[in-house]
């Protein structure tokens, strides 16, 4: 059984982001990148189930500009087996993506697809959602477990006030919640490793897809700011400023 | 043309979160004058319907109903929406769990983007919607002609729920797709409100140590006040609670009247889930934890003194 990865090189997860001062967008000039955490998790879980002997290669693909080889890479050293990048240096909305991802998925015939549930720059939370839509299958979105088997994947999923288990006929889309999984660390000689997996790039426009963004960002600004308040001596004016001044008692 | 809401529900009662995305319809009816409709997907969902039509500036109620409809399958779901879909010129979705698994497919079908989370309108084609963990706020515009969105239920007051006097008229159902199957629903069991309904919410982080301190520490708190319980994500992968009641970038959005942070060091993924809130209080024993930046009152002390005494103190 053959497992796609789809992966975004983001904003690392522990950069705070700051909005560049002519309200274009953010800056990510001299930025830390890094892979998108919930991508992380999803490879974690397409490498674990290698590792069991259920899916017998893992391939990762990632679109955008060259620089996400060292993303790829990153999944290749975590025991993915290779990578396909989608070369690009369009602004690649979740459409289009998902229309990319269609069409490695129509060229490779995976039997499962996993994406992370939602990248932490644009915070669409759309791609895999499309990419089941398009390519016509059923999905699993926010799964916090999955079991594979008989042709079929069980999958628990987080929702409002609980979780729910759903099973899908395979093939299928499932994207990552936190609770799936821990990812593993890469090591030094799996990134030795990694170098010598192979990886191609393809251009959109080899796979037919119109990329051309159709959501045009007229301005990105900071959040209005909500000033800190007060550090209040003790419990009992605490309780008469939310009494008196606030007035939430 | 007409907006068109995807009703939330279980089939017996309609999720409040309806509300809000229907006052997001109303914001954009303001530029284009058209009529609100909703649309209840389920099966033996005749309450929810019947509660639909109360809702103030909704004109009419589309029921379909079904078996294969019962348990919101986004595959099953998607196929009965795509068939209104060109009678609509924007269609909305609450963004919750239930939203934010749907819309994307309704979207991808229709050949159109997604506007997700928005939480105000600037006009018919014009949104305002938070990235980066609410760090920067984008304003986008859609060349669409559908303009599928979700909504963020805390940028928008609740519609009022009394008035109302729409019709409702039962549409077809698309088949089954028959490629998922729901098997089980395991839902926490909470005495107290909803996490992102609640108007009080007692949150609590790695500071407290175990989930028995979070429990011995945080439940009189929150049956003093009324209000639910949340944790941070450290809370949760500490396994002090469980996943659902995460309150972050990642887990729910929250704005409560009082916000009461206990323990929390105010990460910026937490930070996003809960900034919106009316008034926050913040008890930690660290004078430097992010969390004071955002908090109306803060007491820097030990939590474990600090949280009885604020139930002892309370009214």
């Amino acid at each position: 059984m053959r497992v796609i990865v789809a992966v975004k090189r983001v904003i690392d997860y522990n950069v705070k982001a700051r909005v560049k001062s002519d309200g274009t967008g953010i800056d990510l000039a001299n930025v830390k990148m890094s892979m998108n955490p919930f991508d992380e998790i999803a490879v974690e879980e397409a490498v674990r189930l290698k590792e069991a002997g259920v899916a017998t290669e893992v391939v990762v693909v990632s679109a955008g500009v060259a620089q996400c080889q060292e993303t790829l890479r990153t999944a290749l050293a975590m025991g993915a087996d290779r990578a396909i990048l989608i070369e690009s240096n369009e602004e690649l909305q979740p459409l289009a993506v998902a229309k990319l991802l269609k069409a490695v998925v129509e060229r490779e015939q995976p039997q499962l697809i996993l994406l992370g549930k939602q990248a932490i720059d644009d915070d669409s939370n759309q791609t895999g959602q499309m990419l089941a839509a398009l390519a016509g299958l059923p999905q699993a979105t926010f799964a916090s477990k999955l079991v594979v088997s008989d042709g079929r994947a069980i999958v628990s999923r987080e929702v409002d006030g609980g979780a729910e288990t759903l099973s899908l006929t395979l093939p299928a889309v499932v994207t990552t919640d936190l609770r799936l999984n821990e990812p593993r660390y890469v090591t030094l000689p799996n990134i030795m490793k990694a170098k010598k997996k192979p990886m191609d790039t393809v251009k959109p426009e080899v796979l037919n897809v119109d990329v051309t963004p159709r959501l045009k960002t007229l301005k990105v600004q900071e959040p209005a700011k909500r000033s800190a308040g007060v550090i209040v001596p003790d419990v009992k004016t605490l309780v008469e400023k939310l009494k008196g001044e606030a007035k939430v008692l | 043309m007409t907006i068109l809401v995807l009703t939330e529900h279980d089939n017996a009662t309609l999720n409040g979160a309806t509300l809000n995305t229907v006052t997001a319809a109303a914001a954009i009816s303001i530029f284009t004058g058209s009529e609100i409709h909703l649309l209840v997907v389920g099966h033996n969902a005749q309450a929810v319907a019947e509660a639909a039509t109360k809702i103030a500036g909704v004109s009419r109620v589309l029921l379909a109903d079904a078996p294969h409809l019962s348990d919101g399958l986004a595959e099953n779901v998607e196929g009965t929406v795509l068939n209104l879909a060109k009678n609509y010129s924007h269609i909305l979705f609450p963004a919750t769990a239930y939203g934010k698994n749907v819309a994307p497919r309704i979207a991808a079908k229709l050949d159109v983007a997604q506007i997700s989370d928005i939480t105000a309108v600037d006009d018919s084609n014009t949104f305002a919607r938070p990235i980066y963990a609410g760090n920067a706020i984008a304003t986008v515009q859609s060349t669409d002609t559908i303009k599928v969105i979700t909504v963020r239920s805390t940028g928008f007051d609740a519609a009022a729920f009394d008035a109302g006097g729409a019709t409702i008229d039962r549409i077809d159902v698309a088949p089954d797709a028959k490629t998922s199957q729901f098997l089980s629903r395991e839902v926490t069991k909470l005495n107290r409100p909803e996490l992102t309904g609640a108007s009080v919410i007692v949150s609590g982080g790695r500071g407290l140590g175990s989930g028995e301190n979070y429990r011995k520490v945080l439940e009189p708190l929150a049956d003093k006040l009324g209000g639910a319980l949340g944790a941070s994500r450290a809370a949760v992968d500490a396994g002090f609670v469980p996943n659902d009641y995460q309150v972050g970038q990642t887990g729910k959005i929250v704005a409560p009247r009082l916000y009461v942070a206990v323990g929390i060091s105010g990460a910026i993924q937490h930070l996003a889930g809960m900034k919106d809130s009316k008034v926050i209080v913040a008890v930690n024993k660290d004078p430097e934890a992010p969390i004071f930046s955002v908090a109306d009152y803060g007491v820097v002390n030990d939590l474990f003194t600090t949280v009885p005494e604020l139930v002892s103190l309370l009214p």
